[in-house]
Protein backbone atom coordinates (compact mmCIF):
# COMPACT_ATOMS: atom_id res chain seq x y z
CA UNK A 1 0.00 0.00 0.00
CA UNK A 2 1.07 3.56 -1.07
CA UNK A 3 1.32 5.97 2.23
CA UNK A 4 -1.36 8.76 1.67
CA UNK A 5 0.46 12.39 2.28
CA UNK A 6 -3.51 13.90 3.64
CA UNK A 7 -2.09 17.12 3.32
CA UNK A 8 -0.64 17.11 0.07
CA UNK A 9 -4.03 15.24 -0.92
CA UNK A 10 -6.57 17.49 0.33
CA UNK A 11 -4.49 20.48 -0.89
CA UNK A 12 -4.26 18.89 -4.07
CA UNK A 13 -8.04 18.55 -4.03
CA UNK A 14 -8.63 22.21 -3.20
CA UNK A 15 -7.06 23.22 -5.75
CA UNK A 16 -8.46 21.30 -8.39
CA UNK A 17 -11.53 22.46 -6.93
CA UNK A 18 -10.98 26.19 -7.16
CA UNK A 19 -9.00 26.13 -10.72
CA UNK A 20 -11.29 24.14 -12.44
CA UNK A 21 -14.33 24.06 -11.12
CA UNK A 22 -16.86 22.59 -13.71
CA UNK A 23 -14.26 20.38 -14.97
CA UNK A 24 -13.98 18.22 -12.25
CA UNK A 25 -16.39 15.62 -12.57
CA UNK A 26 -16.00 13.53 -9.77
CA UNK A 27 -13.10 12.72 -7.31
CA UNK A 28 -12.61 9.79 -4.87
CA UNK A 29 -10.11 7.60 -3.29
CA UNK A 30 -9.91 4.19 -4.66
CA UNK A 31 -7.53 2.05 -2.13
CA UNK A 32 -4.74 3.75 -1.54
CA UNK A 33 -4.74 6.41 -4.63
CA UNK A 34 -6.73 9.76 -4.88
CA UNK A 35 -8.17 9.55 -8.19
CA UNK A 36 -9.59 12.48 -10.27
CA UNK A 37 -11.83 12.40 -13.12
CA UNK A 38 -12.23 15.67 -15.54
CA UNK A 39 -13.67 16.91 -19.03
CA UNK A 40 -11.19 15.60 -21.67
CA UNK A 41 -10.72 19.32 -23.12
CA UNK A 42 -8.69 20.09 -20.19
CA UNK A 43 -6.25 17.47 -19.04
CA UNK A 44 -3.71 18.94 -20.95
CA UNK A 45 -4.37 21.95 -18.69
CA UNK A 46 -4.37 19.91 -15.68
CA UNK A 47 -1.26 18.42 -16.23
CA UNK A 48 0.32 21.79 -16.70
CA UNK A 49 -0.96 23.37 -13.77
CA UNK A 50 -0.20 20.26 -11.41
CA UNK A 51 2.88 20.27 -12.88
CA UNK A 52 3.69 23.97 -11.91
CA UNK A 53 2.31 23.87 -9.04
CA UNK A 54 5.08 25.01 -6.55
CA UNK A 55 3.85 22.84 -3.57
CA UNK A 56 2.19 20.11 -5.42
CA UNK A 57 4.86 19.44 -7.90
CA UNK A 58 3.26 16.18 -9.55
CA UNK A 59 6.52 16.70 -12.02
CA UNK A 60 7.06 12.92 -13.06
CA UNK A 61 4.38 10.93 -15.21
CA UNK A 62 4.29 7.54 -13.90
CA UNK A 63 2.11 5.68 -16.41
CA UNK A 64 -0.45 6.71 -18.96
CA UNK A 65 -2.73 4.32 -20.44
CA UNK A 66 -5.97 3.58 -22.25
CA UNK A 67 -9.06 1.59 -20.97
CA UNK A 68 -12.84 0.86 -23.10
CA UNK A 69 -16.28 0.39 -21.48
CA UNK A 70 -18.05 -0.31 -24.19
CA UNK A 71 -21.44 -0.14 -22.48
CA UNK A 72 -20.62 3.76 -20.96
CA UNK A 73 -21.74 6.68 -23.71
CA UNK A 74 -17.95 7.57 -22.81
CA UNK A 75 -16.73 4.48 -23.71
CA UNK A 76 -12.75 5.29 -23.91
CA UNK A 77 -10.91 6.33 -20.98
CA UNK A 78 -7.08 7.51 -20.44
CA UNK A 79 -5.95 6.92 -17.18
CA UNK A 80 -3.04 9.01 -16.03
CA UNK A 81 -0.75 7.95 -12.92
CA UNK A 82 1.45 11.35 -11.32
CA UNK A 83 4.08 11.18 -8.93
CA UNK A 84 4.82 14.18 -6.87
CA UNK A 85 8.70 13.18 -5.99
CA UNK A 86 9.24 15.42 -3.40
CA UNK A 87 6.09 14.84 -1.62
CA UNK A 88 6.12 10.76 -2.05
CA UNK A 89 2.28 11.31 -3.12
CA UNK A 90 0.55 9.35 -6.31
CA UNK A 91 -2.82 10.37 -7.88
CA UNK A 92 -4.69 8.95 -10.71
CA UNK A 93 -6.35 11.01 -13.10
CA UNK A 94 -8.51 10.03 -15.63
CA UNK A 95 -10.68 11.20 -18.80
CA UNK A 96 -13.20 10.22 -20.85
CA UNK A 97 -14.36 10.43 -24.68
CA UNK A 98 -17.02 8.83 -26.92
CA UNK A 99 -16.61 6.89 -29.98
CA UNK A 100 -17.46 9.80 -32.22
CA UNK A 101 -14.70 12.21 -30.24
CA UNK A 102 -12.63 10.46 -29.60
CA UNK A 103 -9.50 12.68 -28.90
CA UNK A 104 -7.87 13.98 -26.03
CA UNK A 105 -5.30 17.08 -25.96
CA UNK A 106 -1.69 14.99 -25.92
CA UNK A 107 0.17 15.82 -22.54
CA UNK A 108 3.96 15.40 -24.82
CA UNK A 109 3.77 19.52 -23.95
CA UNK A 110 4.21 18.68 -20.21
CA UNK A 111 5.91 15.24 -20.44
CA UNK A 112 8.22 14.13 -22.98
CA UNK A 113 7.47 10.55 -21.72
CA UNK A 114 4.09 10.69 -23.02
CA UNK A 115 5.03 10.37 -26.54
CA UNK A 116 5.62 6.37 -26.42
CA UNK A 117 3.05 6.05 -23.84
CA UNK A 118 0.62 7.43 -26.15
CA UNK A 119 1.18 6.00 -29.02
CA UNK A 120 0.45 2.79 -27.48
CA UNK A 121 -2.47 3.78 -26.26
CA UNK A 122 -3.25 5.00 -29.75
CA UNK A 123 -2.50 1.57 -31.43
CA UNK A 124 -4.34 -0.74 -29.47
CA UNK A 125 -7.50 1.62 -28.48
CA UNK A 126 -7.67 4.53 -31.53
CA UNK A 127 -7.48 7.42 -29.20
CA UNK A 128 -6.25 10.29 -31.06
CA UNK A 129 -3.77 12.56 -29.31
CA UNK A 130 -4.69 16.18 -30.66
CA UNK A 131 -0.87 18.21 -30.81
CA UNK A 132 0.98 14.87 -30.46
CA UNK A 133 4.65 15.22 -32.59
CA UNK A 134 4.07 11.69 -34.02
CA UNK A 135 1.34 9.48 -33.56
CA UNK A 136 1.77 6.58 -35.49
CA UNK A 137 1.40 3.32 -34.06
CA UNK A 138 4.03 1.47 -32.09
CA UNK A 139 3.91 -2.05 -31.25
CA UNK A 140 1.07 -3.21 -34.13
CA UNK A 141 2.19 -2.98 -37.58
CA UNK A 142 1.84 0.02 -39.53
CA UNK A 143 -0.93 -1.01 -41.61
CA UNK A 144 -3.34 -2.90 -38.95
CA UNK A 145 -6.61 -1.50 -39.30
CA UNK A 146 -7.89 -1.96 -36.15
CA UNK A 147 -7.80 -1.37 -32.41
CA UNK A 148 -7.21 -4.85 -31.10
CA UNK A 149 -7.36 -3.53 -27.27
CA UNK A 150 -11.13 -2.69 -27.93
CA UNK A 151 -13.57 -5.17 -25.99
CA UNK A 152 -14.97 -6.18 -29.42
CA UNK A 153 -12.26 -8.04 -30.50
CA UNK A 154 -12.17 -11.32 -28.77
CA UNK A 155 -9.01 -12.76 -27.86
CA UNK A 156 -9.46 -16.06 -29.81
CA UNK A 157 -11.71 -16.76 -33.16
CA UNK A 158 -15.34 -16.69 -31.84
CA UNK A 159 -16.25 -18.39 -34.73
CA UNK A 160 -14.79 -21.53 -33.67
CA UNK A 161 -16.55 -24.68 -33.18
CA UNK A 162 -14.40 -27.40 -31.66
CA UNK A 163 -13.91 -25.91 -28.41
CA UNK A 164 -16.05 -25.20 -25.53
CA UNK A 165 -15.07 -22.68 -24.16
CA UNK A 166 -18.20 -21.75 -21.73
CA UNK A 167 -16.30 -22.55 -18.64
CA UNK A 168 -13.66 -20.58 -19.35
CA UNK A 169 -12.53 -17.00 -19.50
CA UNK A 170 -14.94 -13.94 -20.11
CA UNK B 1 28.63 14.91 -27.68
CA UNK B 2 26.89 17.51 -29.85
CA UNK B 3 30.08 20.05 -30.28
CA UNK B 4 31.89 16.91 -31.25
CA UNK B 5 30.15 17.84 -34.79
CA UNK B 6 30.64 21.10 -34.60
CA UNK B 7 34.23 21.03 -34.02
CA UNK B 8 34.83 18.86 -36.83
CA UNK B 9 37.21 19.89 -39.62
CA UNK B 10 36.42 22.73 -41.65
CA UNK B 11 36.12 21.44 -45.34
CA UNK B 12 35.03 24.83 -46.86
CA UNK B 13 37.62 25.30 -48.77
CA UNK B 14 38.40 21.74 -49.48
CA UNK B 15 36.87 21.27 -53.25
CA UNK B 16 33.69 19.32 -53.01
CA UNK B 17 32.94 19.54 -49.62
CA UNK B 18 29.52 21.07 -50.42
CA UNK B 19 28.71 17.72 -51.77
CA UNK B 20 27.64 17.07 -48.39
CA UNK B 21 25.72 13.72 -48.04
CA UNK B 22 24.39 11.66 -44.78
CA UNK B 23 24.34 8.15 -44.93
CA UNK B 24 20.85 5.68 -43.82
CA UNK B 25 22.04 3.32 -41.78
CA UNK B 26 20.11 0.25 -40.48
CA UNK B 27 21.50 -1.10 -37.54
CA UNK B 28 18.90 -4.59 -36.30
CA UNK B 29 16.23 -5.66 -36.26
CA UNK B 30 18.86 -8.40 -35.77
CA UNK B 31 22.68 -7.69 -35.10
CA UNK B 32 24.86 -8.87 -32.70
CA UNK B 33 25.57 -5.68 -31.08
CA UNK B 34 22.16 -5.01 -29.88
CA UNK B 35 21.56 -8.22 -27.46
CA UNK B 36 17.56 -7.98 -29.04
CA UNK B 37 15.60 -7.46 -31.63
CA UNK B 38 16.42 -3.65 -31.45
CA UNK B 39 15.96 -1.73 -34.92
CA UNK B 40 17.66 1.83 -35.09
CA UNK B 41 17.52 3.58 -38.52
CA UNK B 42 20.49 6.37 -37.73
CA UNK B 43 21.27 8.81 -40.17
CA UNK B 44 24.89 8.66 -40.28
CA UNK B 45 27.40 12.04 -40.84
CA UNK B 46 30.54 9.96 -41.56
CA UNK B 47 30.70 8.24 -38.31
CA UNK B 48 28.93 10.35 -35.99
CA UNK B 49 24.86 10.10 -35.42
CA UNK B 50 22.78 12.92 -36.72
CA UNK B 51 19.85 11.30 -36.01
CA UNK B 52 18.25 7.91 -34.57
CA UNK B 53 14.60 6.48 -34.78
CA UNK B 54 13.84 3.18 -33.13
CA UNK B 55 11.71 0.57 -34.48
CA UNK B 56 9.90 -1.83 -31.53
CA UNK B 57 7.71 -4.37 -31.46
CA UNK B 58 9.15 -6.60 -33.09
CA UNK B 59 8.15 -9.23 -30.36
CA UNK B 60 4.87 -7.95 -29.48
CA UNK B 61 3.10 -10.69 -27.96
CA UNK B 62 0.21 -8.78 -26.65
CA UNK B 63 0.38 -9.85 -23.05
CA UNK B 64 -2.18 -7.06 -21.92
CA UNK B 65 -4.78 -9.03 -24.36
CA UNK B 66 -4.15 -12.35 -23.10
CA UNK B 67 -4.53 -11.05 -19.16
CA UNK B 68 -7.96 -9.79 -19.89
CA UNK B 69 -8.58 -13.60 -20.84
CA UNK B 70 -6.79 -15.34 -18.19
CA UNK B 71 -7.34 -15.58 -14.23
CA UNK B 72 -5.01 -13.88 -11.90
CA UNK B 73 -3.33 -16.69 -11.08
CA UNK B 74 -2.56 -17.65 -14.75
CA UNK B 75 -0.82 -14.05 -15.63
CA UNK B 76 1.90 -14.94 -13.50
CA UNK B 77 3.36 -17.31 -16.01
CA UNK B 78 3.01 -13.71 -18.73
CA UNK B 79 4.96 -11.34 -15.89
CA UNK B 80 8.20 -14.11 -16.75
CA UNK B 81 8.48 -13.09 -20.32
CA UNK B 82 8.63 -9.53 -19.40
CA UNK B 83 12.15 -8.53 -18.27
CA UNK B 84 13.46 -12.12 -18.47
CA UNK B 85 16.70 -11.16 -16.86
CA UNK B 86 14.98 -11.32 -13.36
CA UNK B 87 11.67 -12.49 -14.16
CA UNK B 88 11.36 -13.39 -10.11
CA UNK B 89 11.06 -9.73 -9.27
CA UNK B 90 7.84 -9.50 -12.10
CA UNK B 91 6.52 -12.38 -10.61
CA UNK B 92 6.43 -11.11 -7.05
CA UNK B 93 5.50 -7.57 -8.40
CA UNK B 94 2.43 -9.25 -9.71
CA UNK B 95 1.54 -11.75 -6.57
CA UNK B 96 1.99 -8.22 -4.15
CA UNK B 97 -0.49 -6.58 -6.91
CA UNK B 98 -3.13 -9.17 -6.44
CA UNK B 99 -2.57 -9.25 -2.64
CA UNK B 100 -2.66 -6.03 -2.30
CA UNK B 101 -6.15 -6.27 -4.34
CA UNK B 102 -7.36 -9.08 -2.00
CA UNK B 103 -6.09 -7.45 0.90
CA UNK B 104 -3.94 -10.38 1.97
CA UNK B 105 -1.65 -10.28 4.92
CA UNK B 106 1.47 -11.85 3.96
CA UNK B 107 3.37 -12.98 7.58
CA UNK B 108 7.19 -12.14 7.75
CA UNK B 109 9.13 -14.54 7.29
CA UNK B 110 7.67 -14.95 3.57
CA UNK B 111 7.86 -11.26 2.88
CA UNK B 112 12.03 -11.86 3.76
CA UNK B 113 11.75 -14.84 1.87
CA UNK B 114 10.78 -12.92 -0.85
CA UNK B 115 12.85 -10.31 -0.44
CA UNK B 116 15.98 -12.84 -0.87
CA UNK B 117 14.39 -14.01 -4.15
CA UNK B 118 14.00 -10.35 -5.66
CA UNK B 119 17.54 -9.57 -4.53
CA UNK B 120 18.92 -12.26 -6.13
CA UNK B 121 17.38 -11.81 -9.25
CA UNK B 122 18.67 -7.73 -9.02
CA UNK B 123 21.89 -9.51 -8.82
CA UNK B 124 21.48 -11.47 -11.94
CA UNK B 125 20.33 -8.57 -13.80
CA UNK B 126 23.18 -6.56 -13.14
CA UNK B 127 25.56 -9.19 -13.25
CA UNK B 128 24.04 -9.61 -16.97
CA UNK B 129 23.94 -6.20 -17.82
CA UNK B 130 27.50 -4.59 -16.53
CA UNK B 131 29.11 -7.59 -17.85
CA UNK B 132 27.26 -7.19 -21.29
CA UNK B 133 28.40 -3.16 -20.96
CA UNK B 134 32.30 -4.85 -20.38
CA UNK B 135 31.75 -6.86 -23.72
CA UNK B 136 30.77 -3.73 -25.75
CA UNK B 137 34.00 -2.14 -25.03
CA UNK B 138 35.91 -4.95 -25.87
CA UNK B 139 36.31 -7.00 -22.60
CA UNK B 140 34.27 -10.63 -23.05
CA UNK B 141 36.32 -12.02 -19.98
CA UNK B 142 33.87 -10.54 -17.15
CA UNK B 143 31.08 -11.74 -19.30
CA UNK B 144 32.27 -15.33 -19.15
CA UNK B 145 32.76 -14.55 -15.02
CA UNK B 146 30.10 -13.45 -14.30
CA UNK B 147 27.63 -15.87 -16.24
CA UNK B 148 28.80 -17.93 -14.46
CA UNK B 149 27.91 -16.07 -11.35
CA UNK B 150 24.19 -16.05 -12.63
CA UNK B 151 24.68 -19.58 -13.54
CA UNK B 152 24.84 -20.38 -9.59
CA UNK B 153 21.99 -18.01 -8.75
CA UNK B 154 19.72 -19.65 -11.22
CA UNK B 155 20.69 -23.30 -10.02
CA UNK B 156 19.04 -21.49 -6.17
CA UNK B 157 15.78 -20.44 -8.44
CA UNK B 158 15.90 -24.15 -9.22
CA UNK B 159 15.81 -25.33 -6.22
CA UNK B 160 13.18 -23.21 -4.90
CA UNK B 161 10.32 -23.46 -8.01
CA UNK B 162 11.99 -25.69 -10.28
CA UNK B 163 12.83 -23.62 -13.10
CA UNK B 164 15.71 -21.03 -13.96
CA UNK B 165 14.90 -18.45 -16.33
CA UNK B 166 10.98 -17.79 -16.58
CA UNK B 167 10.80 -18.98 -13.01
CA UNK B 168 6.81 -18.26 -12.07
CA UNK B 169 7.84 -18.54 -8.86
CA UNK B 170 5.82 -17.87 -5.80
CA UNK B 171 2.07 -17.77 -5.50
CA UNK B 172 -0.77 -15.50 -4.23
CA UNK B 173 0.15 -14.91 -0.85
CA UNK B 174 3.56 -16.76 -0.36
CA UNK B 175 5.75 -19.82 -2.38
CA UNK B 176 4.64 -22.83 -3.52
CA UNK B 177 6.39 -25.09 -1.03
CA UNK B 178 8.56 -24.34 1.99
CA UNK B 179 12.55 -24.17 0.34
CA UNK B 180 14.60 -27.06 0.97
CA UNK B 181 17.66 -27.56 2.46
CA UNK B 182 19.32 -27.59 -0.63
CA UNK B 183 17.91 -24.19 -1.60
CA UNK B 184 19.87 -23.06 1.45
CA UNK B 185 23.08 -24.57 1.14
CA UNK B 186 22.97 -23.15 -2.28
CA UNK B 187 22.00 -20.00 -1.31
CA UNK B 188 25.01 -19.42 1.76
CA UNK B 189 27.28 -21.27 -0.34
CA UNK B 190 26.47 -18.02 -3.23
CA UNK B 191 26.64 -15.13 -0.33
CA UNK B 192 30.06 -16.79 0.55
CA UNK B 193 31.77 -17.26 -2.54
CA UNK B 194 29.97 -13.84 -4.81
CA UNK B 195 31.87 -10.83 -2.82
CA UNK B 196 35.32 -12.18 -4.33
CA UNK B 197 33.79 -12.67 -7.73
CA UNK B 198 32.46 -9.74 -7.97
CA UNK B 199 35.68 -7.94 -6.62
CA UNK B 200 37.60 -9.87 -9.27
CA UNK B 201 34.85 -8.45 -11.97
CA UNK B 202 35.51 -4.84 -10.70
CA UNK B 203 38.95 -4.99 -10.44
CA UNK B 204 38.93 -5.85 -14.49
CA UNK B 205 36.67 -2.84 -15.51
CA UNK B 206 36.62 0.15 -12.85
CA UNK B 207 40.05 1.38 -13.47
CA UNK B 208 40.77 -0.21 -16.80
CA UNK B 209 41.82 3.06 -19.03
CA UNK B 210 40.27 1.80 -21.73
CA UNK B 211 36.81 1.21 -20.01
CA UNK B 212 37.23 4.25 -18.48
CA UNK B 213 37.93 6.72 -21.79
CA UNK B 214 34.81 4.20 -23.65
CA UNK B 215 32.46 5.19 -21.31
CA UNK B 216 33.17 8.49 -19.36
CA UNK B 217 30.75 11.10 -21.20
CA UNK B 218 29.29 8.84 -23.38
CA UNK B 219 25.93 8.92 -23.66
CA UNK B 220 24.85 11.49 -20.96
CA UNK B 221 21.35 12.08 -19.80
CA UNK B 222 20.64 15.48 -16.58
CA UNK B 223 18.42 14.81 -14.14
CA UNK B 224 15.84 16.94 -15.30
CA UNK B 225 15.52 15.35 -18.98
CA UNK B 226 15.72 11.95 -17.36
CA UNK B 227 12.67 12.89 -15.30
CA UNK B 228 11.03 14.33 -18.10
CA UNK B 229 11.04 10.88 -20.38
CA UNK B 230 9.76 9.00 -17.33
CA UNK B 231 13.34 7.56 -16.63
CA UNK B 232 13.21 4.93 -13.30
CA UNK B 233 15.92 2.72 -11.40
CA UNK B 234 19.52 2.94 -12.14
CA UNK B 235 19.27 4.65 -15.02
CA UNK B 236 17.45 7.42 -13.24
CA UNK B 237 19.59 7.38 -10.10
CA UNK B 238 22.94 7.54 -12.68
CA UNK B 239 21.53 10.75 -13.50
CA UNK B 240 21.54 12.24 -9.98
CA UNK B 241 17.89 11.43 -8.46
CA UNK B 242 17.87 9.35 -5.73
CA UNK B 243 14.09 7.75 -6.68
CA UNK B 244 13.88 3.97 -5.52
CA UNK B 245 10.70 2.43 -4.88
CA UNK B 246 11.97 0.30 -2.14
CA UNK B 247 12.59 3.30 -0.26
CA UNK B 248 9.72 5.54 -1.45
CA UNK B 249 6.67 3.41 -1.28
CA UNK B 250 8.12 0.54 0.99
CA UNK B 251 6.65 -2.97 -0.09
CA UNK B 252 7.67 -6.27 1.03
CA UNK B 253 9.13 -4.97 4.76
CA UNK B 254 11.82 -3.57 2.85
CA UNK B 255 11.54 -0.88 5.68
CA UNK B 256 13.02 -3.72 7.99
CA UNK B 257 16.69 -3.17 5.99
CA UNK B 258 19.25 -0.60 6.13
CA UNK B 259 20.63 -0.13 2.80
CA UNK B 260 21.91 2.54 0.56
CA UNK B 261 20.72 3.85 -2.47
CA UNK B 262 23.67 4.64 -4.81
CA UNK B 263 23.16 7.78 -7.30
CA UNK B 264 25.25 9.04 -9.87
CA UNK B 265 25.80 12.64 -11.08
CA UNK B 266 26.67 13.16 -14.76
CA UNK B 267 23.57 10.19 -15.97
CA UNK B 268 26.45 8.85 -18.63
CA UNK B 269 27.25 5.47 -19.45
CA UNK B 270 30.18 5.12 -16.78
CA UNK B 271 27.58 6.53 -14.29
CA UNK B 272 25.08 3.51 -14.86
CA UNK B 273 27.72 1.11 -14.78
CA UNK B 274 29.01 2.04 -11.25
CA UNK B 275 25.46 2.70 -9.75
CA UNK B 276 24.76 -0.86 -10.68
CA UNK B 277 28.00 -2.43 -9.40
CA UNK B 278 27.10 -0.61 -6.34
CA UNK B 279 23.45 -1.67 -6.24
CA UNK B 280 24.78 -5.12 -6.28
CA UNK B 281 26.93 -4.34 -2.97
CA UNK B 282 23.78 -2.99 -1.43
CA UNK B 283 21.87 -6.44 -2.73
CA UNK B 284 24.22 -8.58 -0.76
CA UNK B 285 24.21 -7.02 2.08
CA UNK B 286 20.22 -6.97 2.17
CA UNK B 287 20.07 -10.65 1.28
CA UNK B 288 22.73 -11.31 4.25
CA UNK B 289 19.93 -8.45 6.57
CA UNK B 290 17.21 -11.15 5.24
CA UNK B 291 19.14 -14.65 6.39
CA UNK B 292 20.38 -12.87 9.46
CA UNK B 293 16.49 -12.16 10.29
CA UNK B 294 15.24 -15.57 9.09
CA UNK B 295 17.89 -17.19 11.43
CA UNK B 296 16.74 -15.86 14.54
CA UNK B 297 12.97 -16.29 13.76
CA UNK B 298 11.59 -19.50 15.28
CA UNK B 299 8.88 -20.11 12.65
CA UNK B 300 10.54 -22.23 10.07
CA UNK B 301 7.83 -23.64 8.03
CA UNK B 302 5.69 -20.92 7.46
CA UNK B 303 5.90 -20.53 3.42
CA UNK B 304 2.07 -19.07 2.71
CA UNK B 305 -0.30 -16.87 3.98
CA UNK B 306 -3.36 -17.87 5.84
CA UNK B 307 -5.93 -17.54 3.28
CA UNK B 308 -7.61 -20.71 2.37
CA UNK B 309 -9.93 -18.74 -0.17
CA UNK B 310 -6.87 -17.60 -1.97
CA UNK B 311 -3.56 -19.66 -1.12
CA UNK B 312 -3.42 -22.99 -3.11
CA UNK B 313 -3.84 -26.06 -0.84
CA UNK B 314 -1.07 -27.92 0.08
CA UNK B 315 0.23 -30.52 -2.53
CA UNK B 316 -0.16 -33.89 -0.29
CA UNK B 317 -3.89 -32.25 -0.01
CA UNK B 318 -4.14 -31.98 -3.64
CA UNK B 319 -2.88 -35.31 -4.58
CA UNK B 320 -4.53 -37.21 -1.98
CA UNK B 321 -7.81 -35.63 -1.62
CA UNK B 322 -10.42 -35.39 -4.21
CA UNK B 323 -12.04 -31.82 -2.53
CA UNK B 324 -8.67 -30.01 -2.23
CA UNK B 325 -8.10 -31.01 -5.74
CA UNK B 326 -11.41 -29.71 -6.77
CA UNK B 327 -10.17 -26.64 -4.79
CA UNK B 328 -7.07 -26.42 -6.24
CA UNK B 329 -8.63 -26.20 -10.12
CA UNK B 330 -10.78 -23.71 -9.01
CA UNK B 331 -8.35 -21.55 -7.76
CA UNK B 332 -6.02 -21.51 -10.41
CA UNK B 333 -9.25 -21.21 -13.28
CA UNK B 334 -10.38 -18.05 -11.32
CA UNK B 335 -13.81 -19.53 -9.38
CA UNK B 336 -12.88 -17.60 -5.90
CA UNK B 337 -14.25 -13.87 -6.18
CA UNK B 338 -11.70 -11.02 -6.31
CA UNK B 339 -13.40 -7.83 -5.18
CA UNK B 340 -14.25 -5.11 -7.68
CA UNK B 341 -11.34 -2.59 -7.49
CA UNK B 342 -8.85 -0.20 -9.69
CA UNK B 343 -5.37 -0.64 -8.03
CA UNK B 344 -1.87 0.73 -9.22
CA UNK B 345 1.39 -1.03 -7.66
CA UNK B 346 4.90 -1.11 -8.22
CA UNK B 347 8.04 -2.53 -7.38
CA UNK B 348 11.85 -1.82 -8.12
CA UNK B 349 12.52 -4.14 -11.11
CA UNK B 350 16.33 -4.35 -11.92
CA UNK B 351 15.73 -1.70 -14.82
CA UNK B 352 13.09 0.78 -12.92
CA UNK B 353 9.63 0.88 -11.45
CA UNK B 354 7.56 -1.87 -12.70
CA UNK B 355 4.33 -0.66 -12.26
CA UNK B 356 1.40 -3.47 -12.28
CA UNK B 357 -2.38 -1.23 -13.17
CA UNK B 358 -4.90 -3.75 -12.69
CA UNK B 359 -8.92 -2.91 -13.21
CA UNK B 360 -11.56 -5.90 -11.61
CA UNK B 361 -14.91 -5.98 -12.46
CA UNK B 362 -15.17 -8.65 -10.17
CA UNK B 363 -14.95 -11.17 -12.70
CA UNK B 364 -12.79 -14.18 -13.30
CA UNK B 365 -10.02 -12.39 -15.09
CA UNK B 366 -9.21 -8.95 -14.86
CA UNK B 367 -11.02 -6.55 -16.75
CA UNK B 368 -7.77 -4.72 -17.53
CA UNK B 369 -4.28 -4.97 -16.85
CA UNK B 370 -2.02 -2.20 -18.27
CA UNK B 371 2.28 -3.28 -16.99
CA UNK B 372 4.39 0.20 -16.75
CA UNK B 373 7.35 -1.42 -18.32
CA UNK B 374 10.12 1.01 -17.15
CA UNK B 375 12.52 0.44 -20.13
CA UNK B 376 9.30 0.97 -22.47
CA UNK B 377 9.47 4.58 -21.14
CA UNK B 378 12.84 5.34 -21.03
CA UNK B 379 14.34 3.74 -24.35
CA UNK B 380 12.36 6.63 -26.00
CA UNK B 381 15.23 9.22 -25.12
CA UNK B 382 17.51 6.83 -26.78
CA UNK B 383 17.72 9.24 -29.93
CA UNK B 384 18.64 12.46 -27.74
CA UNK B 385 21.38 10.29 -25.69
CA UNK B 386 23.28 9.19 -28.82
CA UNK B 387 22.78 12.20 -31.16
CA UNK B 388 26.06 13.49 -32.14
CA UNK B 389 28.61 11.04 -30.85
CA UNK B 390 29.99 7.79 -32.93
CA UNK B 391 28.63 4.89 -33.45
CA UNK B 392 30.42 2.56 -30.97
CA UNK B 393 29.18 4.68 -28.18
CA UNK B 394 25.56 4.32 -29.04
CA UNK B 395 25.88 0.56 -28.75
CA UNK B 396 27.35 0.95 -24.79
CA UNK B 397 24.66 3.56 -24.52
CA UNK B 398 22.15 1.15 -25.13
CA UNK B 399 23.64 -2.15 -23.64
CA UNK B 400 24.08 0.43 -20.43
CA UNK B 401 20.55 1.19 -20.35
CA UNK B 402 19.52 -2.39 -19.92
CA UNK B 403 16.90 -1.95 -22.38
CA UNK B 404 15.08 -5.84 -22.86
CA UNK B 405 13.69 -6.80 -25.62
CA UNK B 406 10.72 -8.72 -23.39
CA UNK B 407 9.48 -5.60 -21.62
CA UNK B 408 10.30 -3.40 -24.16
CA UNK B 409 7.16 -5.01 -26.59
CA UNK B 410 5.33 -6.71 -23.76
Amino acid sequence: MFALNNEIVSLTSEKLRSKFGEELLSEETIMDMPAYTFKKECIADVLRFLYDDETLKYRFLTDLCGIHYPDNELQFGVIYHLHSMENNQRIRLKVFAALNDINVPTATTVFKGANWMERETFDFYGIVFTGHPNLERILNVADMDYFPMRKEYPLEDGTREDKNDDFFGR
Amino acid sequence: MKEKLQNKIDTSDIAGAEVHEFVTLNVGPTHPATHGVFQNVMTMDGEYIVDAKQTIGYIHRAFEKIAERRAYYQILPLTDRLNYCSSPINNMGWHMTVEKLLGIEIPKRVQYMRVIIMELARIADHNVCNSVVGVDTGALTGFTYMFQEREKIYEIFEEICGSRLTTSIGRIGGFERNWGDRAWTKLRAFMKSHPARLKEFEALLTRNRIFLDRTIDVGPISAEQALNYGFTGPNLRAAGVDYDVRVANPYCSYEDFDFIVPVGTHGDTHDRFSVREAEMWESMSIINQAIAKLDAMEDKSTFNADSDEFVLPAKEKVYNNMEALIFHFKQVMGETAVPPGEIYSAVEGANGELGFYVVSDGGRTPYRVHFRRPCFIYYQAYPEMIKGSLLSDAIITMSSMNVIAGELDA
